[in-house]
């Protein structure tokens, strides 16, 4: 597992018509991603860091170039089979959680593995495993409304991690958090990438998120200006 | 079926907006089928009406006879074939014979039919027997509605006149023995109803009749030469042509109302879509496809067609049924219209009605439902989950 190659873009192009004009959001990508990276894409705001994560997520076609994503070509996916390769093989977490607001932790958990027809026992032992990573096996009953944010996150985090997806993409996943839960669900995330050997793609500018990385990817106006490896400053070695 | 349950989790999750649509729903559902209820109840008071007091079970018309031709009367009689006078004595059928007439109530000249009838017949519900009182002369059975319109009561005098086959005219004193309240205009406005043996006497035809009556459940013989037979169906076609031209309010007050809460689902469905858009994007992100999504839309607007029966079987249902077996007094006047139907209406509900409104319900409802829903399949789940519109 580890080592191999999970995502591999040549040449990426995405370009967004605005207007009479047109915004090049991502110029000729290339890059490689390896099963169990903990890396982060980072930039300012409009240098692509979003697009790149919805084309490797194939929630977004390029323009060109190629993208492959854990063997399959982005690029030549229908709607549903797009569809099924989030649903089985990537995990996504969002600056605003998207929990879902009439179910309950639990639910919001339990939610991929029923897309994945999982069987009732074994559905009921992984959502309480993925909620007890991330410490709110208490809180499996409450709603979206009754969680802090820092809460609400980590319950994405677990429904992002439940079916044990091979690639998980978190986009400003701090960005509506407090310090403390910031590293919180870091440390989290960290543990997830080191004990399930997740891989973790982050489009961040946050530099709490930075000092975890191991990776670290520059972007700049759609281009990569730097790719540079790091040694993790904060929290490698704890816990959840 | 994962769809299912969240669409039921979200529809219950919007709280009152979820059943208000739901309850305008349901009033269409209930008000339709309550209306239905009312026309159907009409018309089989009216028919039963009609049978009883009228039609029997089928009428044999001596071939001249034509009800709306009254010139035609004249020659509209003959005596009864052997068949139909055995059907008479038997019992299973009665004898009538009309001709036209005058009445001078008050000093004042009214043309009317004259119809005689068997006292002792029991082929149709009406008090005929009052007309074997002794003593009365000529006795005279009139209606309730005709003894207002001419202001004749029990016991009072009246001079009948009426032409005799060779075109000489005559009159008779004839005398009030009974008023009888009935539903039924077709023997209540502007006839007398006389012993059938006096009208042939007055008439000078000896047993002759211009129709005869089949008492219900007799099955009726094939017709003789010089009549024709006509079933409960031929006698019952302009009621139900009636029925039929007051049937289309039902109609366009199903429309009315269902409208009014297609409406308010449409509404709700473009406001869900565009307040929605992040949780459209997750949903995708997480794995369903377009196609699952707008179903999911698309179930929620129907639930609320599924949510408008439970709700309308809850509080509709023991009305109707409150309905039908109270009833309600029918507004004076209502008879004049042409249908009688008694003093209360009591409305019959047909459940294949009932089920093919609801059923329809849920299908429009499904349909308003898929049309803003497919707006979904033109949303980029980039733009979706910024909480954009694309």
């Amino acid at each position: 597992m580890a080592d191999e190659l999970l995502i591999r873009t040549e040449e990426l192009v995405k370009v967004f018509p605005m207007g009479r004009s047109e915004v090049r959001a991502l110029n000729r990508v290339s890059l490689d991603f390896r099963a169990g990276e903990f890396a982060g894409l980072v930039g300012p705001s409009g240098s692509g860091k979003t697009t790149f994560l919805n084309v490797v997520g194939s929630l977004d076609a390029p323009t060109s170039g190629s993208a492959e994503v854990l063997g399959r070509r982005i690029e030549g996916l229908s709607h549903r089979e797009a569809a099924d390769l989030r649903n089985r093989s990537i995990g996504f977490i969002f600056q605003t959680f998207n929990l879902l607001p009439v179910y309950t932790a639990y639910e919001n958990v339990e939610f991929p593995l029923l897309l994945l027809r999982v069987p009732a026992a074994q559905r009921r032992r992984m959502v309480m495993d993925a909620l007890e990573w991330v410490g709110l096996a208490d809180r499996s009953r409450s709603r979206p409304a009754q969680l802090s944010g820092g809460e609400s996150q980590r319950v994405a985090i677990a429904r992002a991690v439940v079916k044990r997806p091979p690639l998980l993409l978190a986009d400003e996943p701090t960005a509506n958090l407090d310090a403390e839960n910031s590293h919180h669900i870091l440390r989290t995330m960290a543990a997830l990438n080191r004990e399930l050997g997740t891989t973790f793609l982050f489009a961040t500018h946050d530099e709490k998120v930075i000092a975890y990385l191991h990776r670290k990817i520059t972007l700049v106006d759609g281009r990569v200006e730097r790719d540079e490896p790091l040694t993790p400053a904060a929290g490698r070695e704890t816990g959840p | 079926m994962i769809t299912l349950r969240l669409a039921l989790r979200n529809i219950l999750g919007t709280g009152i907006r979820a059943w208000l649509n739901a309850f305008i729903i349901s009033i269409a559902l209930v008000a339709s089928s309550w209306n239905q209820g009312v026309v159907a109840g009409m018309d089989e008071q009216a028919a039963r009406a009609a049978r009883d007091l009228e039609y029997g079970g089928g009428q044999y018309w001596q071939e001249s006879y034509d009800p709306y031709d009254p010139l035609t009367l004249e020659e509209a009689h003959s005596p009864l074939p052997e068949e139909l006078r055995r059907l008479v004595n038997e019992g299973k059928a009665t004898a009538v014979l009309m001709m036209q007439g005058s009445i001078y109530p008050q000093g004042r000249m009214r043309s009317i039919l004259l119809k005689g009838i068997d006292p002792r017949q029991h082929v149709l519900d009406f008090p005929t027997s009052a007309l074997s009182a002794a003593g009365a002369g000529l006795p005279a059975l009139i209606g309730g509605r005709f003894a207002r319109a001419v202001d004749l009561a029990r016991g009072d005098t009246v001079t009948l006149r009426w032409r005799e086959p060779g075109g000489a005219f005559n009159a008779e004193d004839a005398t009030i023995v009974h008023v009888m309240q009935t539903t039924l205009a077709a023997i209540d406005n502007n006839q007398a109803w006389l012993p059938l043996d006096r009208l042939q006497e007055m008439a000078r035809l000896p047993g002759a009749a211009t129709l005869v009556v089949l008492a219900p459940g007799t099955a009726p013989l094939s017709a003789p030469p010089g009549w024709v037979f006509r079933d409960p169906d031929f006698l019952l076609r302009d009621l139900r042509e009636l029925v039929k031209t007051k049937s289309v309010g039902r109609v366009v007050l199903l429309v009315i109302f269902l409208s009014l809460g297609m409406l308010a689902i449409f509404d709700t469905q473009v406001l869900a879509i565009f307040r929605r858009r992040r949780e459209i994007g997750t949903l995708v992100a997480l794995g369903f496809t377009r196609g699952q999504v707008v179903r999911l839309f698309t179930l929620e607007g129907a639930l609320h067609g599924v949510l408008a029966v439970l709700l309308g079987a809850a509080w509709g249902l023991p009305l109707l049924w409150l309905q039908a077996r109270l009833g309600f007094a029918v507004p004076p006047g209502t008879e004049d219209m042409g249908i009688s139907i008694g003093e209360r209406i009591y409305p019959a509900y047909g459940a294949g009605y009932i089920l093919g409104v609801a059923v329809l319900s849920l299908a429009v409802t499904t349909v308003v439902s898929l049309l803003p829903s497919r707006r979904i399949a033109r949303l980029k789940p980039t733009d979706a989950l910024r909480g954009r519109a694309s």
